[in-house]
């Protein structure tokens, strides 16, 4: 199963430990992963399904920086969902 | 008479309450979260708060119980855009803000409106569902309007008329005034006479491109209407047919908000800063303008506000009078909070040290 953490500026609607997931696409195992939280996907995901401008995800240690949703994974993958750091 | 002062600020929801002299802080709801709007009902008991939390979105958050509890609904959101082209679907619009809300009208109870960036939303049941206003959506003009200071149009004034709450107006910026009679299904604009002094000399006049930057509806005299603009200020005696620009006003013609007394719709008020890259007060001196007279004439008043070396900028949403006409409320950029008791003649520095006041509202 995939792993997913989320940031922990997510707390509040996300678990705070990572979440196992199933899929062979980032969108797969998000979509996994609201089913169950779904609180967390409008934090994520914006009106359009899209992956909100300012988050950033990464597959294995690598920054996704294209068509994200579409990013394979595998049953060993680690999956990060953080905030796109910025000042204010 | 209004026992609750309602503080948007770029760290939080602040909430005064009247006491005997002044106001007293009551309450300060997400702490440290930018609130863009707030809605409350006129025994406070139900609020509506917007966040616009930037990596995350806009949010919704509502109480019932008068701010104890809040429950997080599901905000304002475009229909889904199902295409298999890449750039139409890059391209689909997605709720940024949530810039204005309105209670819908005293005969349409637990319905309300909210304005985004730029579509319209409509709820019927106290914000638990959301409809995009497709009247509005698909008005040919809409593909005219821009954004002004951000990157997408801005719905950010929402007037219900106080005599039939199927007619709506709402402003844009840049889109100017725009204005309904049946509900939300059918839209027509309602600027003829704006001016807009930034764009090529032959559109000028062009209604739908004016950059409103606040919109307001006398409640007295629902006829009479203001309008503070990018680069004037104009009236509308005539029940939006046509506005009139005023060019009497002492100080700068440029701001963002203007108030309405609600017994007297020939008096406002309207906040003046150096136009329009700088935006501060003029000189550094903070004032407020205010007209008695339909905007033949203005006193321009200053006890109590800062004079020299000030920053203060007041936002679109951060002048607010309350239902008597007598107590105003003053929100600044520079998280400068002040009231006055008395139409603006005098006003009374509640604090100096909040972050950056998006906006203000008496209930």
């Amino acid at each position: 199963m995939v792993k997913v953490h989320f940031t922990s500026h997510l707390r509040h609607v996300a678990p705070s430990d990572p979440v196992e997931a199933a899929g062979a696409t980032v969108a797969d195992v998000l979509t996994d992963v609201f089913a169950r939280h779904p609180a967390v996907r409008g934090y994520v995901l914006d009106d359009q399904d899209r992956i909100r401008l300012h988050i950033a995800v990464f597959v294995d240690g690598t920054h996704v920086r294209k068509d994200i949703l579409a990013a394979p994974v595998t049953p060993a993958s680690e999956v990060y969902v953080l905030q796109a750091l910025s000042g204010g | 008479m209004a026992e609750r002062l309602y503080v948007s600020t770029r760290k939080g929801l602040l909430v005064y309450a009247r006491d005997a002299k002044t106001w007293k802080h009551h309450a300060t709801h997400f702490l440290g979260a930018p609130v863009s709007i707030v809605l409350p009902s006129a025994d406070n008991q139900t609020v509506f708060c917007a966040l616009n939390l930037g990596h995350f979105g806009a949010k919704l958050h509502r109480s019932t119980d008068g701010g104890v509890t809040w429950t997080e609904l599901e905000p304002p959101k475009y229909p889904k855009v199902e295409t298999s082209d890449a750039a139409e679907k890059e391209k689909a619009p997605a709720v940024a803000q949530l810039w204005s809300m309105a209670w819908a009208g005293p005969d349409k109870p637990g319905a309300l409106w909210a304005g985004t960036t730029p579509g319209l939303f409509y709820s019927k049941d106290l914000g638990a569902t959301w409809e995009l206003n497709e009247g509005l959506w698909n008005m040919p003009e809409r593909a005219r309007w821009f954004g002004g200071g951000t990157i997408d149009p801005a719905l950010h004034a929402i007037c219900v008329d106080p005599r039939n709450s199927n007619r709506v107006a709402v402003a844009v910026s840049c889109g100017g005034v725009t204005v309904t009679e049946d509900g939300g299904k059918t839209w027509r604009v309602a600027g003829k006479g704006l001016r807009a002094e930034f764009m090529p000399p032959d559109q000028q006049f062009d209604p739908v491109i004016q950059d409103v930057h606040m919109l307001a509806q006398s409640p007295s005299h629902p006829q009479m209407w203001w309008v503070q603009h990018h680069n004037g200020i104009f009236v509308c005696t005539d029940d939006l047919q046509s506005w009139d620009e005023i060019t009497t006003a002492p100080i700068s013609h440029f701001g963002f908000p203007v108030a309405v007394h609600p017994k007297d719709g020939n008096t406002a008020w309207f906040v003046p800063a150096k136009k329009d890259e700088h935006r501060y007060p003029v000189d550094g001196n903070m004032v407020v303008n205010r007209t008695r007279d339909g905007g033949k004439t203005f006193e321009t008043l200053r006890r109590g506000l800062p004079q020299g070396q000030c920053f203060d900028l007041v936002y679109r949403h951060g002048l607010a009078v309350d239902e008597t006409g007598d107590h105003l409320a003053m929100g600044s950029t520079t998280g400068g909070l002040w009231t006055s008791p008395n139409g603006g003649d005098d006003w009374m520095l509640l604090t100096a040290h909040l972050a950056p006041i998006y906006a203000v509202r008496f209930a």
